[in-house]
């Protein structure tokens, strides 16, 4: 097909794509290049010279850095798994068709994805409040004997990012397995079955192999949102304007980024250093993850 | 033992459910409710409802918080549409092997954040003097890789009978695409909209960072604002989250089953 084109055909997919095309190059491409050049200016404001690689040796001096980056890191490190794997038993549970009141959970559980991430960090943030409804109920079921400062201890604190992560994101990944699992034919199961495979070997060898393209997808995806994680870490450990509270715990790159540039005095070569960091950590992670399914 | 599994299954099932849905009856009787009994945790429908009402309407400007959010949402829907779309159709109908190369370009820079585009950006429009303006706020989304991507996929499944009869007949390669792709490809288009909408509806860096004033805000930002202000006041603020979620909730439950194909779309 690639040479069954006329040069008339030829110019008119570049006029269906151009629109995009300069889009893209003007607001992707060029942003993209301009940020990388940027990294390695110092100065503040629109004060520039050049400084070769001092943001990066900046970056191994800066504790706030080191911090952010660390707490990043925890998120994903804990997170994504967690979801994931919550993701993966809802969607097999789900799946099974002698289940009652299948729709309704589904839609249940898939109910959070309407949310904009800032009303549910609202809404979260004040479910947790120290004498708000998660701790009554919790010290009223006697799971706890004094009320947890969700809000104003560094730990609890990134518990807190994580719930709410997971219950925004659990059902979006499970309806990715779902419509997987439609596409797996019930009869390899039904072999399985009478050749005596029990119920967990069944899953294990049978449906993760099947949704591994899958598991792949949303990995990645969910890698990229959580080194991007911002709203959330900007609305709920949030106190007077300022995100990522009690003490740093939960600032994230993003926010750290977004402080660097709006919040302080502009420190836009450094702050675009810090985002390369993003785009190498997602670049690193996406290749890794790729190689990891594929050796499966 | 295996019923016991299934009944634990079933048990956890409808809790997660309960938990996915509890904060949206939270919200719900947190509007009825003072700013006190909502962080102390009152989960019962309060006699506030009206004042919390109209508190909100006194703090902001509804009608102008709203239309910034639907002409936003609908400007910017509309225009990504047309643009992604006609891109997808291009390399995909008119494949050659330098396009398909762009086109593998454009798949990588998918997983560039836009974290690192985000400065430049800013400095961009603030030095074009486009700062706390809708071309600000709209410009950068419309051409979506996602979305190119998306509607490239789809195209693969539109006959090509008919673009080759539309061609014995005389039309135009443009008007091939108006007056016979897109009727043919409504529902693809339907699903995207439907995500588009959310997103934009629901957008919040990229708005916090080019929108300044009050006027120009979206309900999202306005939530944002009136959250992280000194002492905020929840029971309008629970107002405001209702009035964010309702038009996105609707759109859910009318479309529902459009919207998860949407969502699958670009995976298919």
């Amino acid at each position: 097909m690639h040479t069954g084109l006329t040069r008339r055909e030829n110019l008119t997919g570049w006029a269906f794509t151009a629109p995009a095309l300069v889009l893209l190059g003007l607001f992707m491409i060029y942003p993209i290049l301009w940020s990388l050049y940027m990294s390695f200016m110092t100065g503040k404001g629109m004060n520039f010279k050049f400084g070769g690689f001092a943001n990066i040796y900046r970056l191994t001096q800066d504790p706030i850095f080191l911090h952010a980056l660390g707490n990043t890191l925890t998120f994903l490190a804990i997170q994504v798994p967690i979801m994931i794997i919550l993701a993966l038993v809802f969607a097999v549970a789900l799946n099974n068709p002698r289940l009652r009141g299948r729709a309704v959970l589904r839609t249940a559980i898939f109910l959070p994805c309407v949310t904009s991430l800032v009303v549910y960090s609202v809404l979260f943030k004040s479910m947790f409040a120290d004498d708000g409804v998660v701790n009554d109920a919790l010290l009223f079921l006697h799971i706890i004997s004094e009320p947890i400062p969700w809000m104003n201890d560094p730990f609890w604190a990134k518990v807190l990012i994580i719930l709410a992560i997971t219950w925004r994101w659990t059902g979006y990944n499970m309806v990715f397995y779902l419509a997987a699992l439609q596409n797996i034919d019930p009869s390899i199961y039904e072999q399985a079955r009478i050749d005596g495979v029990p119920a967990r070997a069944r899953f294990f060898k049978i449906t993760i192999p099947m949704l591994r393209h899958v598991i792949l997808f949303t990995t990645v995806l969910s890698t990229i949102g959580t080194l991007q994680l911002f709203d959330e870490v900007n609305t709920i450990t949030a106190s007077q304007g300022q995100g990522g509270r009690p003490a740093d715990a939960t600032l994230t790159l993003s926010l750290y980024i977004y402080n660097l540039t709006f919040r302080f005095m502009p420190s836009f070569g450094y702050a675009a250093t810090i985002s390369w960091v993003i785009v190498i950590l997602v670049g690193l992670l996406s290749w890794a993850q790729f190689r990891l399914a594929r050796e499966k | 033992m295996n019923r016991l599994i299934s009944l634990l299954a079933q048990a956890g099932l409808w809790l997660a459910a309960f938990i996915s849905v509890f904060p949206f009856l939270w919200m719900i009787t947190g509007a009825t409710n003072t700013a006190n009994d909502i962080t102390g945790g009152r989960f019962l429908p309060g006699t506030n409802l009206l004042p919390n009402i109209a508190k909100f309407f006194e703090l902001v400007d509804a009608g102008q918080v709203f239309f910034n959010s639907f002409f936003v949402a609908i400007t910017g829907t509309a225009l990504t549409l047309i643009v992604s779309s006609l891109a997808g159709y291009g390399f995909e109908i008119f494949a050659s092997k330098t396009r398909d190369r762009v086109f593998a370009g454009l798949l990588l820079l998918l997983s560039v954040p836009f974290a690192a585009m985000m400065i430049p950006l800013f400095v961009m429009f603030s030095s074009a003097g486009l700062i706390n303006s809708y071309i600000a706020m709209i410009a950068p989304g419309i051409a979506s890789i996602f979305m190119i991507f998306y509607f490239r996929q789809n195209t693969k499944s539109f006959p090509h009978e008919l673009r080759d009869a539309a061609k014995l007949d005389g039309l135009k390669e443009w008007q091939i695409f108006w007056f016979i792709y897109i009727p043919v490809m409504r529902s693809t288009y339907a699903a995207a909209m439907i995500i588009l909408f959310m997103t934009n509806w629901n957008a919040y860096l990229w708005p916090l960072i080019v929108l300044q004033t009050n006027d120009m805000k979206t309900i999202t930002l306005t939530v944002a604002s009136l959250a992280t202000a000194y002492t905020p006041d929840y029971g309008l603020i629970m107002i405001a989250n209702v009035l964010a979620t309702l038009p996105t909730i609707l759109v859910f439950f009318l479309l529902q089953r459009r919207f998860v194909e949407g969502m699958l779309g670009g995976v298919k």
